[in-house]
């Protein structure tokens, strides 16, 4: 997803006379310690600081950790000015609070959209730079020498010249007690002794030994399971429910009817799944009860000859296509995705007589929040939401329909319950990847170089229900992205997207949503025109990038590890893809595949070169690297959602096919070092991969593919 | 009543025999380690060991679990192989989200405990029901290895 920028989203509000204090968010948070901290003993500079007179320093994460290793970059960013070493370090889940932990691209607490380092490299930085001063001021206070005469480091503030030290925990009351100082100063980064380095990740050891507490392990006194079926077809109502035989099975307790759902409350999974499978639904399907897969391309289809909303116009596309010496036009689909995390949708919820608490994993925890409350009626602050590890985000924690479901199912138990959805109920009630139709047309000159390109754009406007004040005059800045901000010099550019929503699934974010179907489609068809201008793959895509040095460098990079040009066997074929987003990350990457006679595709090797800016943990940059592309393999090759009668096809990991050891390829990720602003990384290596592997498949069989999953079929 | 002897100690449980044992561990013993991933033994999110051997303990039911030893992710850190894929694991940060993670180790520690030297055949053979949406298989390859470096090493300073 894309990221509001701040100026944008201020603009947006101040519009629509919201009235809401933005600003720099968290510069008020340092400034608004809770009374429930603020009465702690110790010291708390700021809401994501918290030093007791003894003990380890508290920090407080404002993002959720899914995996992306938040808790540790976010952490590096704060110790290196609070200088305290990361095994001083004690981490705690921030509490829901837009106020004092929004995330300034957004406006509201959020982890998504690769903003995490983005958002809060300066405010964290400033927040331990605050409290620092203050342990700084207070330990030259106590010594009544001058505090320039003093520094901190690893948690302990020496007295310089006669070598008097005195640690965070000692001075933590004195330093409580001094005014929050108005400037501060950041280090430089050449001062830097932790950002830049692969400090070890914080959450490792707890999720090596079973201790890590992920939404779905909380454990209540007298709390039941329930597990959940929600209609099979969106907007479809429950019409009967016999459950004569599910409240016989053992340790069944209670069934709980919603209008569009069923759960089977229990003792244990066991009992509940048993008591599932007993009922006797009877659906009423609604609408969309007899759609399919085909009818949702052909209303895409339908919408792709209509013109959509300009997102970007350089020159006269129209004039320069009737012009081109070739013309080079293509269709291209890409499908519905479900997400798949690991840790399948859950939540736990106790609704009392006037209050309510929440358990769950989730990235907007203050939406979680505001979901109880639409739900039970209670005021907000009667309703307390806690947030755990997420067994996988990749967007799908952005939405809080399970949260919702479940505190509606509690609100008819007597006990603490934890909804746990099966697999099944997953992959069918997700949040799903929209299905997109993309439309090009392109024209080559004389020397078969591109003098215009036109991208229309068809799917459906997330960004209008997500985040509606980011939505204005039509413009839905996440499903152009990833196009919009196309590098290549051609004189005459149109992007455009074609609104069109398809009620038949719910679709959302899901791991680089609009860059990684953009991608995809823009650096296939950039193939295509390298192809009918019978030119070299990356020769071509260098003789457009002479204006953006930044894309180059990781092309070259990518092109030279992956040793391009270098001949490969039959059967086998190299493919490259480039990058650039509002991310603000610059990728290249280059894919060495195999394609069987039976048409199976085996990936061989992945190459990617990436420039993201100042790094603050070149370890994680690389995990996530190596993460998004294999998310990205599994969706490029298998990834699939269908629809028969309204109803997902898919239920389980035999039909969501996703990549395994046998099948992982090696990956190898070249880090560019610079001093640009941070960019994004949890998505962008998803985003960049299923074009590499299209353009590999291409280069080993001269097949062109235009669709997703990629199938190239048997060898002809 | 069954009795099942989970890491070292017995414990009775009043169970339909039918009952998974990925349940009994999670909502009835409150050992939340071995996770629910898919239910149908696809992902291996709930790898457990039973007599030294990885099995899917959301297919396997208490009565095929009688009289054997399981052993979870709570405990394999006690047990010399065990010890060693969890110090490789934190050493190359495999983890990322770390839901798959427990039953990566259970899978891992199985197959080192049997073939100190696991060819990538092996490692291929021992882990591909293992999935790790986070992608991190490579990190696991390289894990195991080190494991079994540091596994043989310390096995031949015990003989030497």
């Amino acid at each position: 997803m894309t990221p509001v920028s701040r100026r944008e989203f201020v603009t947006v509000l101040a519009a629509a006379g919201g009235g809401l204090l933005l600003g720099y968010r968290v510069e008020g948070a340092q400034r608004a310690a809770s009374p429930a901290t603020a009465a702690a003993a110790g010291f708390t500079p700021n809401a994501f600081i918290r030093v007791p007179p003894e003990g380890r320093v508290t920090l407080i994460m404002p993002q959720a950790e899914m995996g992306q290793g938040v808790y540790t970059s976010l952490s590096m960013l704060l110790a290196e000015e609070l200088e305290i070493a990361p095994e001083q370090i004690q981490l705690e889940h921030a509490p829901p609070d837009n106020t004092r932990y929004a995330n300034q691209f957004f406006g509201e607490q959020m982890t998504g959209a690769s903003s995490s380092v983005r958002a809060f490299y300066e405010p964290l930085r400033r927040a331990g730079a605050t409290a620092r001063t203050m342990l700084v001021a207070a330990a030259a206070a106590s010594w009544k020498v001058d505090p320039a005469s003093c520094r901190a480091r690893k948690g302990v503030v020496t007295h310089t010249p006669t070598r008097r030290t005195l640690t965070y925990g000692a001075l933590a009351t004195r330093a409580a007690a001094l005014p929050v100082p108005d400037k501060i100063a950041l280090k430089a980064s050449t001062d830097f002794t932790l950002i830049g380095t692969p400090v070890k990740r914080l959450d490792s050891p707890s999720k090596v030994n079973g201790t890590a507490k992920y939404g779905i392990d909380v454990r209540l006194p007298g709390m039941l399971i329930a597990t959940v079926a929600a209609s099979p077809v969106l907007g479809g109502k429950v019409a009967d429910v016999d459950d004569q035989k599910a409240k016989a099975v053992p340790g069944v307790r209670q069934i709980v009817r919603l209008d569009d759902a069923v759960a089977v409350v229990a003792d244990h999974m066991w009992a509940a799944k048993q008591g599932l499978a007993a009922l006797a639904i009877r659906w009423d399907d609604g609408p969309s009860g007899k759609l399919s897969t085909a009818d949702v391309v052909t209303g895409l289809a339908k919408a792709s000859e209509t013109s959509g909303v300009i997102a970007r116009k350089d020159g006269d596309p129209e004039r320069a296509l009737a012009g081109a010496a070739k013309k080079v036009e293509a269709i291209y689909e890409a499908p519905f995705l479900a997400h798949a995390a690991m840790e399948p949708m859950n939540c736990t919820v106790h609704v009392r007589k006037d209050s309510c608490e929440v358990w769950t994993g989730s990235q907007v925890l203050s939406r979680a929040q505001a979901a109880a409350v639409e739900v039970t009626g209670f005021p907000l602050e009667k309703v307390v939401v806690h947030n755990h590890y997420l067994g996988g985000g990749f967007g799908r924690r952005l939405e809080v329909d399970y949260v919702s479901q479940a505190v509606r199912i509690a609100k008819q138990v007597d006990a603490p319950v934890k909804v746990v959805w099966t697999r099944e109920e997953d992959v069918q009630h997700d949040v799903y990847r929209p299905y997109y139709y993309d439309r090009f047309a392109a024209g080559l000159d004389e020397r078969g170089m591109p003098v215009a390109w036109t991208h229309r754009i068809v799917g459906p406007a997330i960004i209008a229900r997500y985040l509606p004040g980011a939505f204005k005059d039509g413009k839905d800045i996440d499903a152009v992205d990833g196009a919009v901000q196309l590098l290549y010099d051609i004189p005459a550019i149109q992007v455009e997207h074609v609104r069109h929503e398809e009620p038949v699934l719910n679709t959302g974010f899901w791991r680089g949503v609009g860059v990684t179907h953009n991608n995809f489609v823009v650096e296939s068809f950039v193939d295509e025109l390298a192809a009918a201008s019978a030119q070299d793959p990356v020769a071509f895509r260098r003789a457009l990038l002479r204006k953006s040095p930044r894309a180059l460098a990781v092309l070259d990079l990518a092109a030279r590890e992956g040793r391009w040009g270098q001949p490969l066997s039959r059967g086998r074929g190299r493919g490259v893809s480039l990058l650039y987003s509002a991310w603000g990350s610059y990728l290249a990457q280059v894919a060495d595949v195999e394609v069987t006679g039976s048409g199976d595709i085996r990936v061989h090797r992945i190459v990617c070169a990436v420039d993201c800016g100042q790094i603050v943990n070149p370890d994680i940059v690389r995990a996530q690297i190596e993460s998004g592309i294999v998310y990205g393999i599994s969706a490029a090759l298998w990834g699939e959602v269908t629809l028969d009668n309204g109803r997902v096809e898919q239920s389980n990991f035999h039909n969501y096919r996703v990549l395994r050891m046998n099948e992982a390829p090696p990956i190898e990720v070249y880090l560019l070092r610079n001093g640009e602003a941070p960019g994004g990384i949890g998505e962008p290596g998803t985003a960049v991969t299923a074009a590499a592997l299209n353009n590999a498949i291409y280069a080993a069989t001269g097949k062109r593919l235009r669709k997703l999953p990629l199938q190239p079929g048997l060898a002809s | 009543m069954v009795t099942l002897k989970i890491n070292g100690k017995p414990h009775q449980i009043d169970v339909p025999s039918d009952m998974p044992v990925l349940w009994v561990l999670r909502d009835v013993l409150g050992m939340t380690g071995t996770k629910f991933g898919c239910g149908m033994a696809l992902c291996g999110a709930c790898t457990v060991q039973l007599d030294g051997q990885a099995i899917r303990s959301c297919v396997t039911p208490v009565s095929a679990a009688t009289g054997k030893a399981i052993t979870t992710i709570e405990a394999i850190g006690a047990t010399a192989v065990g010890k060693k894929v969890q110090e490789a694991w934190i050493a190359l940060d495999v983890p990322q989200c770390g839901y798959c993670q427990s039953g990566q180790i259970m899978s891992a520690s199985a197959l080192l405990s049997r073939n100190r030297r696991p060819t990538d055949a092996d490692i291929d053979a021992a882990m591909s029901g293992n999935i790790c949406r986070c992608g991190t298989y490579g990190r696991i390859r390289a894990a195991i290895k080190q494991a079994a470096q540091g596994a043989s090493i310390s096995e031949k300073a015990a003989k030497s």
